[in-house]
Formats: structure tokens, sequence, C-alpha cells
């Protein structure tokens, strides 16, 4: 593309085909923004459960690099390492991890975040799923018990020791030296006691690493969306969705359907809406197709945790919403301009 | 000093080797009806008749004239054209024999696009002044010290459209230049000065009848398909100076710019002058890698300064290796499916689908399902692709492919 012609009286000029000046978005500089917004996220995690939070996000940020840097070398590639999206699934994918879980658990799943999700498909921009959740959910069917199993928040000892669970040798059960208790969802699920809105809001409640604070969730979407790193109609889309139809249910059947603000402020539902859902590659590309991705996930959520056997359903619902980005993409298409409505004409693939 | 003329069917040289020519004077006559005639732009010897270097890279035929040294440089002017009695027909021929061409940078012979094909009907001329691209300024300076001329202009297409209505649009940044059109605006003209956002590429001429009138031209249509008639603002300026003279065109303005250029602004520079003169008066930086003719989103890299400046010139641009090496140093990644080329396309097209096609070479399946022949590469999708994609590259290439495909297919 780029070639020097001599110029014999004075200079060599560059030929280049145009435009000649660019805009200077790249793909690190998106990446590390969400690094970024997900900070205060992890900070808090941090404040609420102490020295495991810390010790979990390390080693799936380090699972994740080291997995990316190896598999790099295998596929050959040029190298994705630089530009941070390894340790964006690898935090993401800490914060969904239940506080606690054994260490090696988390390495393991961080590998087949970053083999499985991403580096089987072709690595970057190829993975038809979110990484991140690829490798939860696998965790997720591996290890069931491990994966549900909750440390209660703020407890008093946990800047001063890891609990045993963490350290339990790989294949070996762990133990729970603390208390482990219910997740506002599993207590509201199997005994129908609702937590307030207010602790959920702030996230002094139990749950996984990284999901309990919705404020600061909140916070770092608003902050991705106002630097246009983020489609800000996927998160509005599932949360308007889930809002309305717990609304809906709540007000046929109180006693039995959660209310809506519990059900927007509860269990993964913040995180998954506006960090996982919202990864570029694996979501439809095109505005309306974002709203109608953002509508089915979160009628998926609701439907998984008031019908489904499990407290929490917005890993699969977001994986489930990730199989039919294709098809959205495929059926809505921009509208060419100077083209009339009539035209979908099927293009192939 | 060379001549190039390359827009529609080349006009034929009606001089010979070694006849003196006065500035002003018709040196070649257009053949056929998109086609446009060319006048000396200096009173001199004709050198040579042949090849001279284009901007494309390959020679193409020219008229080499000598300047006289020291020669007054006096015009010769043709018969006057009245822009109050002379007929439609009149006024086209008159467009035609004073080598005007679109000033905005595609060079189409201006008559062609202003003669209203039978059954079509034209109510509004739109004055485009809406820059066509980030850089460039002539639009700007040409309403601002040339309104009377555009008003002139005017008169003479309203005649030749028959437009009920006149709208000239200029963008928000240039208040100055809505203020001046207004003031020149002849009492009873009723046209209108619209000032719209600034926006890239709002400058392409669908775009702007869709931003003034919300009217959309249909896919590989012209304005006049919905009833408008667009033309530039310099253009009509041109037509409103060269036509009351009976005279042709010479010169224009073009901006000459960048950081690799010292003494940046718009110049009125003669055609057929070689780029290399133009910019050794200005100045050049020592370290310009890279010069380009037009706006740094369409405009075309040079090989060489020794090409002339044509009727096409809109701006000339230098950057030095600062610039260029910011964009030749970046890699290029994996798309993201970020969607920015999607909401940047001024079109509605799928840049990142497009991509992906090229990449493949499937370039048929590009053309007929996802609609590139419509993309005008106005390189927005390029420009926001945090991947940095070369996509707008991509589609240049795929877009001759398609269309060399399809001259196959109609023998």
């Amino acid at each position: 593309m780029t070639t020097a012609i001599g110029d014999p009286q004075r200079r060599t000029l560059v030929i280049r085909s145009s435009p000649h000046i660019v805009s200077g978005a790249s793909v690190d500089t998106i990446m590390f923004h969400v690094v970024v917004a997900l900070l205060p996220i992890s900070a808090f995690a941090i404040y609420a459960f102490g020295l495991t939070a810390l010790t979990t996000l390390g080693a799936a940020i380090v699972a994740c690099v080291v997995a990316e840097a190896l598999l790099n070398r295998v596929a050959g590639n040029s190298g994705t390492l630089g530009d941070w999206s390894a340790v964006v699934t690898g935090l993401l994918y800490g914060l969904t991890l239940p506080p606690g879980l054994p260490l090696w658990m988390v390495a393991v799943g961080g590998f087949l975040a970053i083999g499985v999700g991403k580096f089987l498909f072709g690595g970057l921009g190829y993975n038809p799923f979110n990484p991140a959740l690829v490798g939860r959910a696998m965790l997720q069917a591996a290890f069931p018990v491990a994966m549900t199993t909750w440390l209660p928040a703020l407890t008093a000892g946990r800047f001063a020791r890891l609990p045993s669970s963490a350290l339990a040798l790989p294949f070996c059960e762990p133990t729970y030296d603390v208390l482990t208790g219910p997740t506002p969802l599993s207590a509201w699920k199997f005994d129908h006691v609702a937590e307030a809105a207010s602790d959920l809001a702030l996230g002094y409640v139990s749950g996984s690493t990284g999901e309990t604070c919705a404020v600061l969730i909140l916070l770092g979407g608003v902050y991705l969306a106002l630097r246009r790193m983020m489609s800000w109609r996927i998160p509005v889309a599932i949360l308007a969705t889930v809002a309305l139809l717990s609304a809906v249910l709540h007000a046929i059947e109180p006693a039995r359907y959660a209310s809506a603000p519990f059900m927007l402020l509860s269990g993964g539902l913040m995180l998954g809406a506006v960090f996982m859902a919202t990864d570029m590659v694996s979501s439809p590309m095109t505005h309306p197709g974002a709203i109608v991705y953002g509508v089915v996930i979160g009628a998926l959520v609701v439907v998984i945790r008031t019908w489904g056997g499990m407290p929490e359903g917005v890993m699969y619902a977001i994986l489930l919403g990730n199989a039919l980005t294709p098809l959205i993409d495929q059926q809505i298409r921009p509208r060419t301009y100077g083209h009339a409505h009539r035209q979908r004409k099927a293009g192939g693939a | 000093m060379p001549i190039v003329q390359h827009i529609g069917k080349p006009a034929v040289p009606t001089v010979r080797e070694g006849q003196e020519v006065t500035r002003g004077q018709r040196i070649a006559e257009p053949d056929g009806f998109v086609s446009v005639a060319m006048h000396a732009p200096v009173s001199g010897t004709v050198r040579r008749i042949g090849p001279v270097p284009s901007i494309l890279g390959q020679m193409v035929t020219g008229i080499w004239i000598q300047p006289f040294a020291g020669s007054t440089q006096e015009v010769m002017d043709g018969p006057p054209c009245d822009p109050e009695t002379a007929s439609a027909d009149e006024i086209l021929r008159a467009i035609q024999l004073a080598g005007v061409v679109g000033l905005g940078g595609a060079g189409f012979p201006t008559h062609a696009k202003l003669k209203i094909p039978d059954g079509k009907h034209c109510d509004t001329l739109l004055i485009n002044g809406a820059e066509c691209e980030p850089y460039l300024t002539t639009d700007h300076r040409v309403m601002l010290e040339h309104a009377e001329d555009v008003m002139t202009g005017i008169r003479y297409l309203r005649t030749l459209t028959g437009a009920e209505r006149i709208v000239i649009a200029v963008e928000a940044n240039k208040q100055d230049a809505a203020e001046s059109l207004r003031k020149a605006v002849p009492p009873g003209l009723g046209i209108e000065v619209q000032v719209l956002q600034v926006k890239y590429p709002q400058g392409a001429e669908k775009m702007l009848t869709t931003a003034l009138l919300g009217r959309e031209v249909p896919s590989g249509g012209l304005p006049i398909d919905v009833g408008c008639v667009c033309t530039n603002v310099a253009t009509t300026a041109e037509i409103g100076q060269l036509l009351p003279l009976g005279r042709g065109i010479q010169e224009r303005v073009i901006t000459i710019g960048g950081p690799g250029v010292r003494k940046k602004g718009n110049y009125r520079i003669t055609i057929g002058t070689p780029l290399r003169f133009v910019l050794d008066t200005v100045g050049m930086e020592d370290d310009v890698t890279r010069v380009f003719l037009g706006g740094p989103m369409m405009g075309q890299a040079v090989s060489s300064l020794d090409i002339p400046i044509t009727k096409g010139t809109t701006g000339i641009i230098a950057f030095t290796e600062r610039e260029t090496g910011r964009v030749a140093k970046v890699r290029e990644y994996p798309c993201i499916r970020c969607g920015s080329c999607l909401e940047a396309c001024p079109i509605f097209l799928n840049p990142s689908q497009l991509g992906l096609l090229a990449r493949n070479g499937r370039y048929e399946e590009m053309a007929n399902g996802y609609h590139l022949l419509d993309c005008f590469e106005c390189g927005s999708c390029t420009y926001v692709c945090p991947s940095h994609i070369p996509l707008v590259q991509h589609f240049r290439v795929a877009k001759k492919q398609v269309r060399k495909l399809q001259a196959k297919a109609v023998p």
C-alpha cells in the first residue's frame, strides 16, 4: 500500500491512498478505558470481600494474560498481547467469580476463557461468545458447588487472611472456614426473602466478586458510553426489559415474583448488562440490532430467574444473546442511502 | 507549461507546435457534449503537444506552453453572454466554451450537469458552499470575496434550470460567509442562505440535497431525479465572472496548507502551473514526505511535483514525517465489530462486513448484497476505525474489480 517513489531533485514522496488523516481511535485505547471503568468496581470488591477478592482478580488476570501470550505464540499471530484485551477479559471474568473460589479453579477458568472462548475461534475479533462468560460457564458446569458457595461481604477479618477455600489444592474438595450464605437472589428464590434495594445498590450484600455494587457499575458504564466506547443501547434495552417484565409479574403476584428494583439491582444483571453484553465482538453492530439483542437478553434473564432451576440467569442469557448476534446482524441491516426499504436481498453469508 | 485536461472526453487541441498563443485564447475545442474547451493560461509559444505527467501517475496528452518573458499577459476575451437576455442554450454553450468544470474537485463539465434531461423538472437550485473537505477553505474565501460573482452566476443558472427556489448552503463555522452572501443577494431574487451544521462529507451533493431538502437521491441517480440541481459555490462564482466577459477559465482558487507548508493560505493560481513551482513559491519544510491534491480525506497523493495544477485541484496539502509517520506506523487489527464505521458511513453501508468480504475477494457479493457501488469513497470509515483497517482502500479496489466484471458481462 505504501510505495516510495524518488523525486529526482529533492525528496522522497510517499504515495498512499486517502484518507491521509485518522481519528486516532484504536483498539488498545478502547480496551484500556474499559479497564479504567472497571477499576472502581474492582476497588469496591476488594473493600467488600478483602484479600480474597484481590487474589481472585489477580489470578484471573494473570491466567488470561499468560494464556494469551502462550496461545499467541502457538497460533503464530503477530500478537494481541499489548492491546489490553486479555486484561479486560481477565478482569471481567474475575469479577464474575464468587470470592473464596479456589485459586486453581480461577486459573483453569481463565485459561479456558482465552483458549476456548477466544483463540479457538481465531482470536480477537472472531469470538462469537464473550470469552469471560465462556470461562465462567465452563467452571459453572465443572464445579457447580464451588461456583455457588458465597462468602458474605464485609466480614471482620477479610483483610487479615484468605479463606481456606481459596488455597485448596487442585482437585481437592475446598473447605470453607468462614460462614457462607445465600446471595440475595437465592434467598429470594428459595426462601422468598428480599434484600433491601439500598443495600443492593450499594453492594452491602453477598454475591460474585464484582457484581454487587450496582452504583459503581452504572458509573463505569456511563464513563464508557460518554467516551462512545460502549453501546448504551444494549444495557438500556436489557434493563428496561427486565424492569418492565418483572414489574408486570410483580403486579400479578407480589408474593411469588420479585419487584422490579430487586430484579434490577440483584445478582449479576448490572455487571452483565453494562460490561458483558456490550462486548463489541459478540454483540450486534447496528443500533436497532443492539436493541433487539438487549430485549432478548432481558427477557431471557427474567425467564431463567423466574422459572428456571437456578436463581441467576444473566450469564446464560447473555451467551444465548451472543449466539443470536449473527442472525440479528444478518436480518437487521442498515438501510443504505438511496435504497428503498424493499431491498433485503440475500447477500449470502 | 503543461496543461492537462481529462474530464469526460478529452478536448481536441486547435493549436500547432511552435504557434504563439495569447492568454485566454481557446487552444482546444470540446469534443462532444461531455467535454469542455481549454484556454491558454498564459501568453507564450506552444512548445510541444504530447505526454505530460498527471496525478494518476500516467502520462496524458497535454499542451506545453512556454510563457513569453516579460509579456503583459493581457487576456484575450471572447463574445460576452448577458445574464438577462441570453437563452438557456446560449448559456449552456457559453459555459462549455468557457471551459467550466465542477471546481469542487470532481471536474465534471458543468454545462452537462446543468442540462436538465427531458422529462425531469428542477424546482430547487442548490449552491453548495459547504466545503467539500476539512483543511480546504477555498469556498469560504470565494463566498467572502466574490459574493457578487456568485449572484451573477446564479442569474445564469436560474435561467438554465428554471428553478423556483434557490438555496445557498453554508456551514455554521462560516457565519461571515453567510453574512457576506446575504448582503450580496439582489432584492427581488429570492435567494435563501441556509446555515448547516458542520459535518463531513456534507459537501457531497447527495448529502447536501438530503441535509437541505430532506430528499433522498435514489441509488445510482442524480439530484435532478428528486428535482434539484446542485453546483459548487466556486463554480457558480466562476460562471458569474467569466460569462459576462466571454472569458475562459485560466486560474482558480486553491488552498495550500498542511504542516509542511510555510506560507499557508488560499491562492489564485494559473492552471497548468507545475506543482513544484507553486510549492517553491510558498516554501516547503525540508521533511515533507507526502503531498496530496484535494483534502486530507479524499485527496490524491502525488508521486511527482512535476504535475500541473488542473481545474479540479481544490487544495495542495503537504505533510511532514510527523503526520505521515503516525498513519503509517499503526498496526492493523482484526475487526472488533465495534460498529464505529456503521455510525460514520454517511450512506449507511456496513463497511465492516464489506471489509471482510473484500479481504476474501468476494467482490460481486459486496456489490449485490451490500451496495458497494453506492460508496462514494469519503473515507469516514477508515478515519474512525479503531482497528486501522484500510476500509475505503479495500472498497476502491473492489469497485474497480466489480466494474471490470460488469464490463465483461456486457460485451
